[in-house]
Order: C-alpha cells, then sequence, then structure tokens
C-alpha cells in the first residue's frame, strides 16, 4: 500500500515540477505578496503634504509652524492666505492636511490661557486622514506643554500609553501572519481543488477509480504533496518576515509550525470538497477564488479589523478558518503565548478539519450516479 | 483447455440502468467467452458507455446482475477491479507526463514490483517502436501513437478483460488499422477484449458483436452471421436496418 502511494505522490511530483509557469508563481507570489504588503500597507508616513493658514501672524504661530515641519512627518507644501485657498489645495489633492492658526493665536494661548487650533483633513482616504490628525494633534499637545512647561496646573491626569506587543507600530506585525493565512489557504485549497478537478476533466480519474486503488490512497496521494508545498511556502514567509521585517516569533516555533500544520488540513479539506463538486478546473478555480479568497481577505481580521464590522459579518467572520489560524499566529509570534492561549482557536480548527473530511469525503464520488 | 477456462469471461442478465424516467440501458442480456473480441455497437446515446461503466464499476446498475471475470460486479467489485484494464474515450494518459513516467504510473497503482515495471517498459516501448520517445511527454505524440500507448497501459497488469470506450476516435482507417493488430495480438493471447464503437469498419474486426439501438440489444452475433440475416453486404447496410425498424 506505501509503495502504491509513493507511486501517486512520484507522479504528483513530476506534473508539479514539469509545470514550471506554475511553479514560478507558487514559490513567487508569496514572496512577491510579502514584499507588496511589507512596503505598501504602512501607518508610518514620511513627509505628508500639508497647508498652513496662518491668520495670526505671531511669533508663536511661527513656533508652532517651525515645531511641526522639523520632525520632517510633514511638508508645508502651502500657505494660502484663506480658508478659500486651502479648499482649493484640498481640492486638488495637493494637500492632505490642513492646518488653521486663528488671529491673535499667541495673545490668546498666554493671556487666556487657552487657544484653538483647527485641523482638516481629505477623509477621503478615512485611514490617512486618521492617521495624520493624529499624529497632529500628538505634536500640537507636546508643543503645548513645551511652552507652557512654566505653567504648573493645579491638577493634571497624565495619559501614558503603552503599545503592547508592538511598541511601534509596525505594520509588519500584522500583515505576516495574515499573509501567512491566505497563502496557505489559497495554495493548498485552490491547487488541491485544480488538481483532483484536472484528473475528472481528462478522464484519468476515471482509471484511477477503475484500478484497485481504494479512494483514500488516490486523494491521499494526490493532495501530500501540496501539502509539503505549502509547507514549504508558510516556512519561507515567515523567515522573510524575521528577516526582512524583524517580525519575531515569540513563542514556540513547533508549536506555530504544528498549528500551521492543522490549518494546511483545513484548507485541504476545503480544496477536496470544492473539487468534488467542480467538474472542471474552471470552476474549481472560480469557486476557489470567490469562496477562499476573498473571505479570507476580507474577512479574517486580516485586512479590516473584525471588531468594527456589522454584526452580521462579525458572525460571518466566525466560520472564516483564517481568522482562527490569524489570532494562533498573533498569540505565538508577537505575544509569545502558550498553548493555553490557542487552545480554542485550535480545537474550533480541529472541528472544522472534521467536518470538511467527513464532507469531502460523502461527496467523493467512487461510483457516478 | 480447462474447465475454468470455459467460464465466460462476462455474462450480463437484465443489466438495466435508469436515470429516473430515462431507461439508458433497458435489461440487455450477452455473454462473452475468454480470449473473445467482443463489440459493442450503436449510435451516440443508445447506451454503450453506460453499459461500459456498470461492467467496469463506475456506475451501479439498477436491476440485473452481470459477472466480470467471475467476478459478481455488485459485490465483489475489488475483484473485479484487479482483473480488468479500461480505456476510455479520453484515453487517460497524463500529457504532460513523458511515456515511461505514464507506464511507471500504472505499473505503480496496480502493485507491479519494480522489475517488473521496468520489463514491461521496456516490453511496451519496443513492441510500439517508441524508443526515441520513451522520455518526451505524451502530448508531444501524434494521436495514433498516444491511443495504442494507452492501450499498452490498460494491459500494463496482464488483466484478464480489457474494457475500451470508442478507443479510435479521431484518426484515420490506417491509424485504425494499426491499433486493432495491437487488439488482435492481445486477444491471442487469451486476453478478452471488450469495445464499444461506432465505427461499422471496425465492427468487422470483432468476432462477435452485439448492435444496441435506444438501450436495447437489437442484434448479436458474428459479422458474418448478421450480415447473413439481415441480407445486407456491409454492416454499415445492417445497423442502418435495425435501426429504420
Amino acid at each position: 500500500m506505501l509503495k502504491i502511494f509513493l507511486a501517486f505522490v512520484r507522479k504528483e511530483t513530476f506534473h508539479i515540477l514539469r509545470d514550471t509557469r506554475t511553479l514560478v508563481i507558487l514559490f513567487g507570489m508569496p514572496i512577491a505578496l510579502v514584499l507588496i504588503f511589507g512596503y505598501t500597507i504602512s501607518n508610518e508616513f514620511k513627509g505628508a503634504s500639508i497647508a498652513i493658514v496662518d491668520e495670526a501672524r505671531d511669533a508663536l504661530s511661527a513656533e508652532l509652524i517651525a515645531h511641526l515641519t522639523a520632525s520632517g512627518h510633514f511638508e508645508l507644501v502651502a500657505q494660502p492666505p484663506d480658508m478659500a485657498g486651502m479648499e482649493k489645495a484640498f481640492q486638488t489633492g495637493e494637500v492632505k492636511l490642513g492646518i488653521v492658526i486663528p488671529a491673535g493665536f499667541e495673545q490668546s494661548f498666554f493671556r487666556e490661557k487657552r487657544a484653538a487650533v483647527q485641523l482638516l483633513a481629505d477623509a477621503t482616504e478615512p485611514n490617512y486622514a486618521t492617521t495624520l490628525t493624529n499624529y497632529a494633534t500628538q505634536m500640537i499637545t507636546a508643543f503645548q506643554q513645551e511652552q507652557g512647561r512654566v505653567e504648573v496646573l493645579p491638577y493634571q491626569v497624565g495619559v501614558h500609553i503603552q503599545m503592547l506587543y508592538n511598541p511601534t507600530l509596525v505594520g509588519a506585525y500584522n500583515f505576516i501572519p495574515g499573509v501567512v493565512a491566505l497563502i496557505l489557504m489559497l495554495i493548498c485549497a485552490m491547487m488541491t481543488s485544480l488538481t483532483i478537478a484536472r484528473e475528472k476533466e481528462t478522464g484519468t480519474m476515471d482509471l484511477l477509480l477503475v484500478s484497485p486503488l481504494s479512494p483514500m490512497v488516490i486523494l491521499l496521494g494526490k493532495v501530500t504533496p501540496y501539502v509539503v508545498l505549502s509547507f514549504v511556502n508558510a516556512v519561507i514567509v515567515f523567515l522573510l518576515g524575521y528577516l526582512v521585517f524583524d517580525v519575531p516569533v515569540r513563542g514556540s516555533i513547533v508549536l506555530l509550525l504544528v498549528l500551521c500544520l492543522l490549518y494546511l488540513m483545513v484548507a485541504l479539506g476545503l480544496g477536496v470538497l470544492i473539487s468534488t463538486l467542480a467538474a472542471t478546473q474552471q470552476t474549481a478555480m472560480m469557486t476557489s477564488l470567490f469562496t477562499l479568497l476573498m473571505p479570507t481577505m476580507i474577512l479574517s481580521g486580516f485586512i479590516f479589523p473584525i471588531a468594527s464590522m456589522p454584526t452580521a459579518l462579525q458572525y460571518a467572520a466566525h466560520i472564516i478558518p483564517a481568522k482562527y489560524f490569524i489570532e494562533i499566529e498573533k498569540n505565538i509570534m508577537l505575544k509569545g503565548a502558550g498553548w493555553e492561549a490557542v487552545q480554542f482557536s485550535s480545537l474550533v480548527l480541529v472541528a472544522m478539519m472534521l467536518f470538511l473530511f467527513a464532507a469531502a469525503w460523502r461527496n467523493f464520488k467512487v461510483v457516478y450516479d | 483447455m480447462t474447465a475454468a477456462s470455459q467460464q465466460p469471461a462476462i455474462t450480463a442478465t437484465g443489466l438495466t440502468k435508469k436515470f429516473g424516467d430515462f431507461t439508458a440501458v433497458d435489461a440487455i442480456t450477452f455473454s462473452v467467452a475468454q480470449g473473445e473480441v467482443f463489440g459493442f455497437l450503436g449510435a451516440n446515446g443508445a447506451g454503450k458507455t453506460t453499459a461500459i461503466k456498470m461492467l467496469i464499476g463506475l456506475s451501479h446498475p439498477t436491476a440485473g446482475s452481470a459477472t466480470v471475470a467471475g467476478f459478481d460486479i455488485a459485490t465483489q467489485r475489488e475483484q473485479v477491479k484487479e482483473n480488468i484494464g479500461y480505456m476510455s474515450q479520453k484515453f487517460s494518459l497524463y500529457e504532460d507526463l513523458s511515456v515511461l513516467q505514464n507506464i511507471n504510473f500504472y505499473g505503480g497503482i496496480y502493485g507491479l514490483s519494480r522489475r517488473q515495471i521496468k520489463d514491461k517498459s521496456a516490453e511496451i516501448i519496443e513492441r510500439l517502436q517508441l524508443e526515441a520517445h520513451a522520455t518526451k511527454v505524451v502530448g508531444s505524440l501524434p494521436l495514433g501513437w498516444k491511443q495504442r500507448l494507452a492501450f499498452a497501459v490498460a494491459g500494463v497488469h496482464d488483466p484478464q478483460i480489457i474494457f475500451m470506450d470508442e478507443p479510435t476516435g479521431g484518426v484515420d482507417p490506417v491509424t485504425r488499422r494499426r491499433f486493432w493488430e495491437m487488439i488482435y495480438a492481445a486477444a491471442e493471447v487469451g486476453t478478452t477484449i471488450f469495445v464499444t464503437t461506432h465505427y461499422m469498419d471496425e465492427a468487422e474486426y470483432c468476432n462477435r458483436i452485439s448492435i444496441m439501438v435506444a438501450g436495447k440489444i437489437a442484434a448479436l452475433g458474428s459479422p458474418r452471421q448478421l450480415k447473413d440475416d439481415y441480407e445486407a453486404a456491409s454492416m454499415d447496410e445492417v445497423f442502418l436496418k435495425l435501426v429504420r425498424d
């Protein structure tokens, strides 16, 4: 039985190796995805274009402007004389953040001990707008403390913020786990469904079914090479994350890899299930893309936080395997957590795996009727 | 000949397949002797493929029974599978694998030893004169060669019976003739051949043929016998007479 299984695995490996184009995609895609996400999705920014309407034109407003532009995060590209000029700058897309310093700024600040500054942000890009206003607010607060340090306030609530597990808010800490979840789902489930659908399409599946091979050996023989391939890919992405973007694995690497295999099994179950329902490679491909890729991207919490989704979608997110795997990855990699912290998510994945295996097995037609 | 070899290779008794209200195969009864080349003729949609799928275990009969190599297709499927080879309409080789890789794989799944596979590969390659193409991918071979290779692969484990579903589609009569020479060679050493076709010139090559019309066996006998019975000069004529009735 083992010999027959190995003959099957060997043949499947030949298929994979023969198809160099697919091979390049299989190994190139994860690397490309990591680099693209790594260098584009980022909350850090430099040289954001701002405009300042300085209605005060006094010493303090000049100091504030100098303070804001000194950091290098903001680049002052326009100083329109009035609000109309500011609006124009926003419309052309020239500036993303506007700051209005009202007349009598210095006087209000020192005499009345209160001064207002208005921030305007281009919210057609909501995330960027939020990031910019947050950052500007922080800088203005710091400026105020610097200028007013001689004043001793009678009461004060000091807020100290500490960002746990990712103190410098590195984007890679979020996307490396996400990319691993996405790639494993894509390669393992999609390739499995494609490879089985291909045998059906070319008629070779009939020959396999007519042979004395048990259906279990047919399925295992077909999927094993893809499990190995996906696992290698996962390791490549983890390594890239570690070497290029300094994403650590603070917890147990063994536990991480074991649970990685568990997630692969879930993906595999999905792939086989899809292939039992799809008669052609094209159907298998489309079904995989729409039922796996999109939900994994959108509902897993990889790109959009689950907590800010509408209730219905939050429930939908609970059936997305990637959601649990990303939680597991983050717990182990970033928080250095052990088995207790990932127990629940792992058990959910085990349940999903068993369910999918059972469904796929029931649907795998040994006899057509 | 021993008594065992007198046992028919295939028997079918009232074999029926229904898909809902449609009866694809309607209570067919026949038997095929060992070493016989049995042609299963009929127009497209007459029920040939459905019948062959029941015999090789890809489809469950709705009623009736059948034995293949002496084993019941309903209760002894594993034994049936070990004793048959199958070549489908799509000739079922992996086009992206080489000739040798295909032979190795099919030998492997039938549990042949490394030694046996090696001998078989050498024999097949020599018989088909594929020496120069052994390591080339099957997709690069001409259709006629692919079909002959598929036939050789279907017999890689020396099965008692080889089932073929329209094996020679899309090739010219000369290439078909060469294919049939291989079939005769296999029958010569005792392999039973069960072949479906809609080429009437192929029907002439068979020892016996059955002609299916609308799920039923309308005629069964040797080509000569059928031509006499229907007072026809060729199998084509026999067939047309049957279909018109």
